[in-house]
């Protein structure tokens, strides 16, 4: 048969909320094309409750694969068995890092079109089209597939998780022989958490710090600011990386999404991979050197000036409105 | 051991990026310049090689591109690998990732390389996948986005973050690795080394060379075949301020948050 087959990542006993979302859509396009929508796990003793919970985002079927888990290339090689025997159209991955990987990977394995950061699916013609933004979002290319399989990888939060009543999907175990070099990659130890941990998802002000700030000790005036507004701190993935805040505060692609009330970016240029985690903020506003940043494009305020000089000021500034 | 590092050629960052509407696809004229994050695998590959904890006997940059894609191969030398190898031919013009992650593992194929390293996305296409793609057909253990490399038990051992935090994954050689920015501070290259650089081996090979059949490479054979672009939708452009007198910028940001009742 054909159908629509979707990755589904899990941690520690609960699925990824954007592989829960792809597979909502999944579901929502299987139901256009009048075909199915499966998902595959692939992991160490996934619990049949678990798994069969996917019916409820829309899943008629689920693949349950056991093989190493939080590495791509085993999953590769599972989903292409599986679609070997199953004769799935479609490959469907939530945004997130290794979606990307295994994606790309399959993509290759079965010779097959790959589009990624996809923001959209629709149905022309009983095909699939992914929708895709290009050129720091200044356009959206239409990807059409002219291969047997087309693999669709979806931007962080693009695709919104939708839970139904009732439904149950069936669990099929599959035994997969894995490829020598898919078990060439060892994880040694998953999911560390460096630096304190922090709530960053319940505050309505965030005060974000990027690389602008120049050094890890630009988060004080930051923390400053985030206490006189009545806020918290955030920060991007790349001073996360290097090791001037804590993964806990990361925003975008492998840290969290947000939506306050108030997001200031201080020192950040606005990559697509940070955007994704903080565009539905209510209010943004960005305090940057580079007129050029692609921040601006998308805040409600910009202000372009050095930061060392403005934070401090307005600091003092919102402390004194306060408490006036 | 052999590393080869993959680099590309991309429009300068401070050049605007558009779609030739005749084509559909991205016009790469302009000014360009290596790939920035390639220069942070190159980096990668010297540190492995002055490290002195695996013997590195060569490091080869590979690039595909039209002609003047050889400018990213010459910075790529002045940076310090020893030699390079350019796959060039109209036919390839025009490749999706497919192809292109197709042809790029045809030509390391020739090399043996016991480690690719590339950058985790170029600046252009924004694809950080071609290092999947390249690893599936070079039957090769791969990882994507790593902030750290370190040679233990005969092996690599890397960091990165992914979705749940920092992962550590031990990899076997030979090995694709894509890397983070966040790995390295890249050095500059000497005067004496950017001279220099046009004198270094520099090997052109054609499709064909490379043993890569046509009808998988090239605009007419992508898988994801690109077309309508379209304008998204348009969101109303927010408010500027040029900080020249900083007390009168802060009032500003003031006001406006008061009015928007954030400051209550």
């Amino acid at each position: 048969m054909s159908g629509i087959l979707v990755y589904v990542l899990h941690h520690d006993g609960a699925f990824n909320k954007n592989s829960l979302g792809a597979v909502s859509e999944g579901a929502r396009l299987a139901g256009e094309l009048g075909t199915e929508c499966h998902a595959i796990a692939v992991g160490e003793g996934i619990a049949d409750d678990l798994a069969a919970q996917l019916g409820a985002y829309g899943a008629t079927k689920v693949f349950r694969v056991q093989g190493p888990e939080g590495l791509s290339q085993p999953v590769v090689d599972a989903m292409a068995q599986v679609i070997g025997a199953n004769d799935h159209d479609y490959a469907l991955f939530g945004g997130g890092l290794l979606g990307f990987e295994i994606g790309a990977g399959l993509a290759a394995r079965l010779d097959a079109g790959v589009c990624m950061e996809v923001t959209n699916v629709r149905v022309e013609d009983g095909k699939l089209v992914a929708e895709r933004p290009i050129l720091k979002d200044s356009q959206i290319s239409s990807v059409h597939y002219r291969s047997k399989v087309g693999v669709i990888i979806g931007r962080l939060n693009a695709f919104e998780a939708v839970q139904r009543d009732g439904a149950s999907a069936t669990v099929e175990d599959v035994d997969v022989e894995f490829q020598p070099h898919s078990l060439q990659a060892k994880m040694v130890q998953r999911g560390e958490q460096r630096g304190a941990d922090v709530n960053i998802e319940d505050a309505d002000i965030l005060v974000a710090g990027g690389r602008g700030l120049g050094k890890a000790e630009g988060f004080e005036a930051l923390e400053e600011l985030a206490g006189a507004l009545g806020g918290a701190v955030a920060a991007t993935r790349a001073v996360v990386d290097a090791g001037w805040y804590s993964y806990a505060a990361q925003i975008g692609q492998t840290g969290k999404t947000v939506a306050p009330k108030l997001y200031l970016a201080a020192g950040i240029s606005g990559a697509i991979q940070h955007k994704v985690g903080m565009q539905s903020s209510e209010n943004i506003v960005a305090i940057n050197k580079d007129s050029n940043a692609p921040i601006f494009e998308f805040s409600d305020l910009g202000v372009v000036g050095d930061l060392n000089k403005i934070v401090p000021k307005l600091t003092e500034a919102v402390k004194a409105k306060k408490g006036a | 051991m052999k590393i080869c590092v993959l680099v590309k050629e991309v429009p300068d960052a401070a050049v605007e990026k558009r779609i030739d509407g005749s084509t559909g696809r991205l016009d790469r004229s302009g000014e360009r310049n290596l790939n920035p994050f390639d220069t942070h695998a190159i980096e990668a590959a010297m540190q492995l090689k002055e490290g002195g904890q695996i013997d590195v006997e060569e490091v080869v940059a590979v690039t595909m591109g039209p002609e003047s894609a050889q400018r990213a191969l010459h910075k790529a030398v002045s940076l310090g690998a020893d030699r390079s190898v350019h796959l060039t031919d109209a036919a390839l013009a025009g490749s999706d990732v497919n192809g292109t992650g197709y042809a790029l593992a045809k030509a390391l194929e020739a090399e043996q390389p016991d480690l690719v390293l590339l950058g985790q996305q170029s600046d252009d296409g924004e694809c950080y996948t071609i290092g999947a793609v390249v690893a599936d057909h070079l039957r090769m253990p791969s990882l994507t986005q790593v902030i750290k490399i370190e040679v233990q038990d005969g092996g690599l051992r890397c960091e990165r973050q992914a979705e749940y935090g920092y992962d550590t994954v031990q990899v076997q050689l030979p090995a694709v690795i894509s890397v983070g920015d966040a790995i390295n501070e890249p050095r500059y290259p000497s005067l004496k080394a950017i001279m220099g650089a046009k004198k270094k081996p520099l090997e052109v090979k054609s499709a064909a060379d490379a043993g890569i059949e046509a009808e998988r490479v090239g605009y007419d054979n992508a898988r994801a075949h690109c077309t309508d672009f379209a304008a998204p939708p348009a969101k109303a452009a927010g408010e500027i301020i040029e900080d020249e007198d900083t007390n009168e910028t802060v009032e500003r940001i003031v006001a406006w948050l008061d009015e928007r009742k954030l400051l209550a």
